[in-house]
């Protein structure tokens, strides 16, 4: 009597799933495919591989600072400045941020958990406001300016520049960083810290040795979650850069707003392939230091 | 552990850095001039202001109608869907599901975004449509990207879950459906409850995914407030950031209370398990 029910509930489980599997094969994996079709096609959907050439050899011209013009790849140059600007930017989460989740994690209980939901904090407000308040913050007349004018000291020019953009990106994508580093850390066994103490390993060399390694998955994903939104970000770059910085994100809107969807589809494609280029990487390092180590 | 000295100075500028621009945009919202960087006198003007704007408080309406339906649409196909998940037998559809509920959370917003547009402009232009964005483009949008989310919550409490028990209700003359609603569900509500309340501050917050799915004069509050940014803005944007900012943090509160009820609840089951136990052996 037992059978026929069991295999009646497992039936139901399957048609409990179906609905999921459509959702997903309709608007997650078919619309991925949408993007190659349209990166591949010109406006009549006539196979073309023009937009990739459009990306790979479009040029513009370029004024320095001195007054000369210099001839650029437009869209080589965009793609090499998000990529810079992210990695830049990701360096700089991971230098401030591993310090600080590595405070909390050996902080008593409670103070982690008031602790981490401050970080969240930030998370809670609208990015773009964020960006904005940012905005207003590094304005040449703006707080920053305003504080350190009252110190006695010049005022920085920061609004416009790639510092600016960086900053915001900081901003916004700080805790991306923080948390997966602390659950790792959080978890880590205090008795390994001990041993290696009682070892004779000095303060630094525990860190180099037992706390970094173990802590590298954490690392590895705070790296990718603040790499991936901060290299295909818009708005940031137009509010904080002054639009002076165009970014890949600000390119595939461009396009978009133009009207130019094959376009913006083959930056979105070759977005995606510099995307999973990075995660590949991320990916060797990991199984290699991790997993595979001595 | 007391802290050092050092890390409490460093702690205090993090979190100095992190709260800034929030503690100026909550001061200047009550800024009686234009101004966003000097302060001159305290007043409540632009919340009046705020009252008083029409189109802004229509797409908020939008903005919560719109969470509302994904967060209704997402939390019911996400829980069944985690059912599903945990149940499966076959190794690859298991793979398959894993990845599939992946890519919406790991790919950068702006891939998701163009790629449901693109979609979305080729199936409309099939049936002769100039404009094929609308309310329902970004409903759909919307689901897509909240799904992983409930899924990824509720799918853990049924692996807590002992798979025995919704048998044992049925062994003791539970219907299935019965066996469902008293052991698997209960087990499953606060994972539920949190998954629908992330889908929810998701889903009110989301600009780039929503800026590439809407169209036909349907807008939601991000992008808004993104052309609202185009041009200068007033503090009666900061006036609006401060309620929403209130209203997702005592959402959040909300689902960390459950949270916490909820693995209370666990440590309690795991203690008498274990008094049980340790009995048992003596």
């Amino acid at each position: 009597m037992n059978r026929p029910v069991k295999s009646r509930k497992l039936t139901s489980y399957r048609a409990a799933l179906m609905p999921y599997s459509i959702w997903a094969l309709l608007f997650v994996l078919i619309p991925l495919v949408f993007v190659a079709y349209y990166a591949f096609t010109d406006n009549n959907f006539q196979f073309t591989t023009a937009n990739f050439n459009r990306f790979f050899t479009a040029t513009s011209n370029l004024k320095n600072d001195d007054g000369t013009i210099t001839e650029v790849h437009t869209y080589l140059l965009i793609f090499m400045r998000s990529l810079k600007l992210a990695v830049i930017s990701t360096i700089i989460c991971l230098l401030m941020g591993y310090p600080i989740a590595y405070i909390i994690a050996r902080a008593g209980a409670k103070t982690q958990k008031t602790m981490i939901t401050l970080i969240m904090i930030p998370m809670w407000m609208n990015f773009l406001i964020r960006t904005y308040a940012w905005m207003t913050i590094l304005q040449d007349t703006g707080i920053l300016n305003n504080l350190l004018g009252m110190l006695g000291i010049q005022p920085l020019h920061i609004i416009g520049t790639e510092t600016a953009v960086v900053i915001g990106m900081v901003y916004d994508y700080f805790p991306y960083m923080v948390l997966p580093i602390y659950s790792v850390m959080a978890k880590m066994d205090v008795r390994l810290l001990e041993a290696a103490r009682d070892l004779g390993c000095g303060s630094l060399s525990v860190l180099r040795r037992v706390i970094f390694p173990l802590s590298l998955p954490g690392v590895i994903s705070g790296i990718t979650m603040v790499l991936i939104p901060s290299i295909s970000t818009f708005y940031i770059s137009q509010k904080l850069g002054n639009g002076k910085f165009f970014l890949i994100g600000d390119a595939i809107e461009g396009q978009y707003v133009a009207n130019n969807l094959h376009f913006a589809a083959a930056i979105a494609f070759v977005l995606m392939g510099i995307l999973l280029v990075c995660m590949a990487i991320l990916k060797y390092v990991t199984t290699r230091h991790v997993y595979g180590g001595e | 552990m007391k802290m050092k000295l050092s890390s409490k100075i460093y702690t205090g500028i993090i979190f100095a850095f992190l709260f800034a621009p929030i503690v100026i945009l909550l001061i200047f919202s009550f800024n009686e001039s234009k101004s966003l960087s000097v302060f001159s006198v305290f007043s409540l003007k632009w919340y009046k202001e705020l009252m008083n704007d029409r189109n802004t408080l229509e797409t908020v309406r939008n903005t919560l109608v719109l969470a509302t339906c994904a967060t209704a649409i997402s939390t019911v196909m996400g829980t069944a869907a985690a059912l599903g998940i945990d149940r499966l037998r076959s190794r690859w559809y298991r793979a398959a599901m894993n990845t599939v509920t992946d890519i919406p959370m790991t790919n950068p917003d702006i891939i998701t975004g163009i790629s449901l547009m693109l979609m979305f402009v080729f199936v409309g232009r099939l049936f002769g449509a100039s404009n094929s964005l609308s309310f329902w483009t970004m409903l759909i949008a919307h689901v897509t990207f909240c799904l992983p989310y409930v899924i990824l919550q509720v799918l853990p409490k049924l692996q807590q879950m002992d798979k025995a028990l919704p048998e044992a209700a049925m062994d003791l003359g539970c219907t299935p459906m019965q066996a469902f609603f008293k052991v698997e569900l209960p087990e499953m509500l606060p994972g539920i409850i949190t998954g629908a309340i992330m889908a929810f501050t998701l889903s009110l917050d989301d600009f780039v995914i929503s800026y590439f799915t809407s169209g036909n004069g349907f807008e939601t509050l991000p992008i808004r407030i993104y052309s609202m940014t185009k041009k200068t803005v007033t503090p009666k944007m900061y006036a609006l950031a401060t309620i929403i900012f209130f209203v997702t943090m005592s959402l959040l509160l909300i689902s960390n209370l459950v949270d916490n009820h909820d693995s209370r609840k666990l440590r309690k089951r795991k203690k008498s398990q274990d008094r049980q136990t340790s009995s048992g052996l003596s």
